[in-house]
This record gives structure tokens, C-alpha cells and sequence, in this order.
């Protein structure tokens, strides 16, 4: 276990400047094994950016580096997302 | 963030310390009043920003503490000696004084009356806040939903709102308190740190369904989660929010 491991919730703030919509409830479906669940359930590490991880299998959803206006945005880990819009 | 902000859209605005409280030796309330602030829901954050003369922008979240109250936003803190943010809003900020904050943010670790219960809230340390929050929001309603707190903290000294807590029990909400490092004379609650048996005594069994959330350290929360996991209980019930190794 990692002591500096985050939930989604973590980076709510993040994800709704990204996505202009609250993103923890958004449900992502790992690229993974394929396992549903909420954003705001994920594993989040946080160092230059920010990685998210699935909570049942570790595969990375998505990777976020923010610097000053411009956010880069890798989400070849996840395979769907479902929201409210 | 006036009428003028897109609905579902963050912006920084300046909210100004009306009231600062003093919790425990390491922890304050700090009272912000933020003009034309929504509303927000138990278990929301804000974002602070604070920003240097040379420009360097310091970012932290912050569970809300209070229940919706106009334009009042209690945040409680707990000052970290290495910390970059707590230290400046413990110790530095004062009444009168403007910083920037965006919110309400997230929308998965919230409560609201209408969800429901039982209830079952697992607290290590300054975790407690986004559940005080909630314990509020049930108060402020009138609401009876059973619930049940589960709060370690490592002394009496250390506990939070602690007086607070005991006056708002009795009408469905039990306080059970588990002091890890010292205990008081005549202690006879939880001595240890909260695990499986103490969960099995203090919550409601899974055939009760009961929706759980667990926030405190990370190690802390993990050790909830997994227990209760063991105990029977739907993952899917089991809300948590870590903040790391020491708190934010």
C-alpha cells in the first residue's frame, strides 16, 4: 500500500477545470480488466501530474500534467465514460 | 461567480475570514464568507490558491465542515509543520483578510438526507471534517436517519468538535470515540486503533445495508476499507476519501 495514494475526489477540482462538468461521479470503465466505477473511486498518484489508476486491477486510466494554462491529457486507459451533462 | 459563471464551471474568487475558532492545539476553524456562493453538499471541498509576490501558486483542497449557510464557508485545518498552505491559514491569515477559493467541488464522497442510511462514518484524525459536515447537514434538517461515528483520534486533546459531538447524539446518531495514542483517567472506550472486530462491534451488520464513509490518512482509510470488505459489506457502499500520509 502507498501511503501517498489519493482518491479521485482528490483531483475533483482538476478534472471539473478539464471537463467543465463534476467528473467524480462520471462512471469510467477500465481499458484494463474492464471493471466499472466512479472517477471519484480511483487511485490517484500525484507527482509532476497526476495518474489515475483502476482500484481493482492498478492499470492506468489516465495521466493529467497541468502547467500554467495548458493541460496534457493521456486517457488510453480508460474505454468509456459516462456522464451527466 | 455571479450569474455570469457557466453552470458545472470553476472559477476563483475571493472569499473573505470572518471568524477564526481553535479546535485542538494543531487544528482551527476558519470561517470564510464568499459572496454569492451556491450552496454546497455535505462532503464537498473547496480549492484554496495562495499566491506568492514572486507568482508561485501554492494549491490545496479542503473539506467543507459547516452545513449549507448562505454565504458562510467553515473549513477546519490542521496545521502541518512542513506544510505549504496550513500554516499560512492557521497562523497568518486574520479576520478582514481575502484569499482565493473555488467550490463546491466533487460530487461522490457527499451525503445528503434524502440518501438515507443507515449511516456508518469512520474518522481518523482531521477526517472527521467532510463527516462533522455531514453530521451537521443531518442536524440542520432535523433529520433522524440512523448513524453511527466511528472517530480515532490519537488523544481527548486531539478530538474535534468535541463537544459539539456529543451534544448533537441521542435521535439516531451514536458517537463512539477509539483514543490510539493516550487515554484519560477512567477511559473506558476504544484504547486501539480502529480494525475488523471494532467495525463488526460499531457498525450495523451488512444485512442492514448501511452506506459507509471512511476518510482520514490514506494507511487509515485502507485499513477501514479492507476491513469492512472482510466483514461482509458491499464494496460498492464503501465511500472513502484519503488524503495522503499526513493530512492536507
Amino acid at each position: 500500500m502507498d501511503e501517498l495514494m489519493l482518491d479521485g475526489n482528490a483531483i475533483a477540482g482538476l478534472l471539473q477545470e478539464v471537463f467543465a462538468v463534476e467528473m467524480t461521479t462520471a462512471v469510467g470503465t477500465c481499458g484494463g480488466c474492464g471493471a466499472p466505477g466512479p472517477v471519484g473511486a480511483v487511485h490517484v498518484y500525484r507527482g509532476a501530474g497526476s495518474v489515475l489508476r483502476c482500484p481493482h486491477c492498478g492499470n492506468a486510466l489516465a495521466k493529467i500534467v497541468k502547467r500554467d494554462s495548458q493541460v496534457w491529457i493521456d486517457l488510453t486507459g480508460i474505454r468509456t465514460l459516462e456522464l451527466t451533462v | 461567480m455571479a450569474g455570469t459563471a457557466l453552470p458545472g464551471r470553476l472559477t476563483w474568487q475571493l472569499a473573505e475570514l470572518v471568524e477564526v475558532v481553535v479546535e485542538t492545539p494543531r487544528v482551527k476553524t476558519i470561517v470564510f464568507d464568499v459572496p454569492g456562493w451556491p450552496g454546497h453538499r455535505a462532503g464537498q471541498h473547496v480549492d484554496i490558491r495562495l499566491t506568492a509576490e514572486d507568482g508561485y501558486q501554492a494549491e490545496r483542497s479542503f473539506s467543507i465542515a459547516s452545513a449549507r449557510d448562505g454565504s458562510r464557508v467553515a473549513l477546519t485545518v490542521q496545521r502541518l509543520e512542513d506544510g505549504e498552505v496550513s500554516p499560512y491559514l492557521t497562523d497568518e491569515l486574520q479576520p478582514g483578510d481575502k484569499i482565493e477559493l473555488r467550490g463546491p467541488i466533487g460530487g461522490y464522497f457527499v451525503w445528503e438526507p434524502s440518501d438515507g442510511g443507515p449511516l456508518m462514518l469512520v474518522a481518523g484524525g482531521s477526517g472527521i471534517v467532510p463527516l462533522a459536515a455531514m453530521i451537521r447537514t443531518r442536524a440542520a434538517a432535523a433529520d433522524d436517519t440512523e448513524t453511527r461515528l466511528l472517530y480515532s483520534s490519537r488523544s481527548q486533546d486531539d478530538v474535534i468538535y468535541r463537544d459539539e459531538l456529543e451534544r448533537l447524539s441521542g435521535n439516531g446518531l451514536t458517537v463512539v470515540h477509539a483514543l490510539t495514542d493516550s487515554q484519560p483517567p477512567g477511559w473506558t472506550g476504544y484504547a486501539r486503533r480502529v480494525d475488523a472486530e471494532m467495525l463488526a462491534e460499531v457498525a450495523p451488520s451488512p444485512a442492514e445495508e448501511p452506506r459507509f464513509y471512511a476518510c482520514g490518512p490514506t494507511p487509515f482509510v485502507e485499513a477501514v476499507a479492507e476491513a469492512l470488505v472482510r466483514l461482509g459489506h458491499d464494496p460498492l457502499a464503501i465511500k472513502t476519501e484519503r488524503f495522503g500520509p499526513t493530512g492536507r
